[in-house]
């Protein structure tokens, strides 16, 4: 846990900040594949992680744009 | 205590645009280079510079460096020193063609030549026309730099040692540096590197204010190295703040919302800035704007249960506009807030931006240090970037200039290095006792028991800083913070952490910063509280005044004693005339 919050450390405040809040509030919701799908984004360039959380990027794989979309919805109120 | 070693002709501390243009220059030249980056080198807080890099290249208007040179000079509000300014502008067009020839695709006119956009404070003529001098990757520059030489440090055989955190430098107890004692993250194990030439590029210190646009990993750590090194801190009173941001979170909120359209409101729903800028109203100057939020929620007129932010209303612009014109902003307040800015009006508050003070050098990137008659390099020891004060920038930072100040100083502290080295060949001989002491203050971190937290007291911190010393300051103001944090400082003693174990124990790398955050937060609100004027960002309610009589000086500022020194700007370029100071009109 620790290394994935020091990963969630990156060059822009936007990304801190809802990758960090994701991943203490809404991390552990996640299933073993969304977890391994998760640590893969972390891998990703912070530009491109901005245009997929703030911009029209999307991810072509399903699996990640399922959990960008995830972290994009940290802070709205669940049903 | 036995640390292990390893020796390279040069260490550079931190991998953004500084640092890593420095490291190119260095391995280029075949010296042996390590960089040491607390988080991978590609998520540097250089990504985050969207707008670009100025250069007269005169590409769309007429322009040339020495009118970039005068325009840089009124920006500083005449505290930057000219040498330093006219070398940059000088080389700007150069390093501009560099880093194209280096992978970095900036934008194109139609005749195939590089795009240049007119920013805030650009001026063909000294002071005439409006001038397009800003050279941009799109809105990724940052991003397109970062990544280009990284790349090309890759090529180049430079030694990255990714998320390894700097303690402390090496002394050779006759006021040279010999290296630093890292700390590899993963393993929690110390390391020292030998170093024949050691070089800060750390970047800013963002995180001193509870409101800021930086990174979390800017917490001022060569800063904070340099100050326990006996260096001292120069002009740090200087912190640019930018009046719109989202509150208690930081992240900015472009102009061009209340260009559109959007107005600010206090809790009784009064669009207040009609009272301190009848005509600009809310399109008033960036430092008014900020002011005034300030002093709406420091006389009680604040909103939210803490009455600690006002709010800027975008809801009456209708949807379509806000998705047409101001994209971003809707999904970045939806993503924070929750809230939808077509319907709800958004809790804004100034936000610290961009840090214009840091470790003295001179235009080659040495420290320097002052001595009897001027100043002399502390030998072996460089500093480039947000984290050095070269003074280019002065009491206000132009937009455009952050960019080319990295690459510009990057390359020549890089230069000057080279040279440094065909004179210094071989390794000194190593002190323990230095090594000792950075030891010791990370086993200072081993104390079990009860105590104050990390993150609580890195919290209190922040909110002393945006309360007493953001951009409302007057004496009693800064004297009230100044005492505070002294007051921090010593509970500081008193933090303990909870987890004692090596393998990515990142609870001790946040207390490592936080030392760091308590450094230079006296250094500027000890700055502040000392310099009785108003200058560029540095703006006192008391003093309202530019005083050139008494105050055109740069502040430096000493860990030990909290001692606050002076010394003049260097008003003299290298080859064209003075730029002498006026009055600064725009």
């Amino acid at each position: 846990m620790s290394r994935l919050r020091w990963q969630c450390r990156r060059g822009m405040l936007e990304l801190d900040a809802l990758l960090g809040d994701f991943l203490d509030t809404k991390y552990n919701d996640l299933n073993e594949q969304q977890r391994t799908v998760f640590q893969e984004i972390l891998s990703f360039p912070d530009q491109l992680l901005f245009d997929y959380f703030f911009g029209n990027g999307k991810p072509t794989d399903k699996d990640v744009s399922d959990v960008i979309e995830r972290i994009r919805n940290t802070h709205t109120p669940g049903p | 205590m036995q640390v292990a070693s390893r020796k390279f002709d040069v260490l550079v501390i931190g991998a953004g645009g500084g640092g890593l243009r420095a490291a190119l220059q260095l391995s280029q030249a075949d010296a042996k280079v390590a960089v040491v980056s607390k988080v991978f080198p590609t998520r540097s807080h250089t990504v985050a510079a969207q707008g670009g890099m100025n250069a007269a290249l005169a590409n769309v208007r007429p322009d040339n460096w020495h009118w970039h040179m005068f325009d840089t000079v009124k920006g500083s509000d005449y505290l930057g020193d000219q040498d330093a300014i006219e070398y940059m502008c000088r080389a700007a067009s150069h390093l501009v063609y560099e880093l194209e020839h280096q992978g970095v695709p900036f934008s194109r006119l139609d005749n195939g030549k590089i795009y240049q956009r007119p920013f805030g404070g650009q001026s063909q003529n000294f002071g005439g026309e409006q001038a397009a001098r800003t050279c941009a990757a799109a809105d990724r520059t940052g991003h397109a730099i970062l990544h280009s030489l990284y790349q090309q440090n890759i090529r180049a055989k430079t030694h990255f040692f990714d998320e390894f955190f700097a303690i402390d430098l090496l002394q050779n107890g006759d006021g040279g540096i010999l290296g630093a004692v890292v700390l590899e993250i993963e393993t929690g194990e110390p390391l020292v590197i030998e170093a024949k030439t050691t070089l800060l590029a750390t970047g800013g210190v963002g995180q001193l204010f509870r409101t800021n646009t930086n990174a979390h990993i800017n917490t001022g750590d060569g800063m904070g190295m340099a100050l326990r090194a006996g260096i001292p801190l120069e002009d740090m009173e200087f912190f640019q703040f930018h009046p719109t941001g989202i509150a208690g979170r930081g992240m900015l909120i472009t102009e061009g919302a209340r260009g559109e359209g959007g107005f600010l409101v206090n809790k009784d729903g009064e669009r207040f800035m009609e009272r301190y800028a009848p005509h600009a109203k809310d399109l008033a100057s960036r430092d008014v704007v900020s002011r005034a939020i300030s002093t709406e929620v420091r006389e009680g007129r604040g909103c939210g249960d803490d009455g600690d932010h006002v709010m800027l209303k975008l809801d009456h612009l209708g949807r379509e506009v806000l998705n047409k014109r101001l994209p971003g902003i809707s999904s970045m307040v939806k993503t924070f807030l929750g809230i939808d800015p077509a319907e709800q009006a958004i809790p804004v508050f100034p936000t610290a931006h961009y840090t214009m003070g840091g470790i003295p050098t001179d235009r080659y990137g040495q420290v320097v240090v002052p001595i009897e008659q001027g100043e002399e390099p502390v030998p072996g020891l460089y500093a480039v970037g947000e984290c050095a004060c070269v003074s280019v920038h002065g009491a206000n930072r132009l937009g455009g200039n952050s960019l080319l100040d990295i690459v510009v100083f990057g390359r020549a502290a890089g230069n000057h290095i080279i040279e440094y080295l065909t004179h210094n060949r071989y390794h000194q001989p190593m002190k323990t006792d230095s090594i000792d002491q950075a030891m010791a203050r990370l086993s200072r971190w081993d104390k079990t028991g009860a105590g104050e937290s990390v993150v609580g007291l890195k919290q209190e911190l922040q909110a002393i800083m945006e309360k007493y010393c953001g951009v409302f300051r007057k004496e009693d103001v800064l004297q009230e913070g100044y005492n505070q944090v002294l007051e921090l400082e010593k509970r500081l003693q008193d933090v303990r952490l909870q987890d004692h174990s090596k393998i990515f124990n990142t609870a001790r790398i946040e207390a490592l910063e936080l030392e760091n955050l308590v450094d230079t937060a006296l250094a500027t609100v000890a700055s502040a509280l000392n310099r009785k004027e108003s200058r560029g960002a540095h703006s006192r309610i008391d003093y309202p005044n530019r005083d050139d009589s008494h105050w055109l000086k740069h502040s430096l500022y000493y860990k030990e004693g909290y001692r606050v020194d002076y010394k003049p700007v260097r008003l003299k370029p290298m080859t064209v005339d003075t730029f002498p100071p006026k009055e600064r009109v725009y």
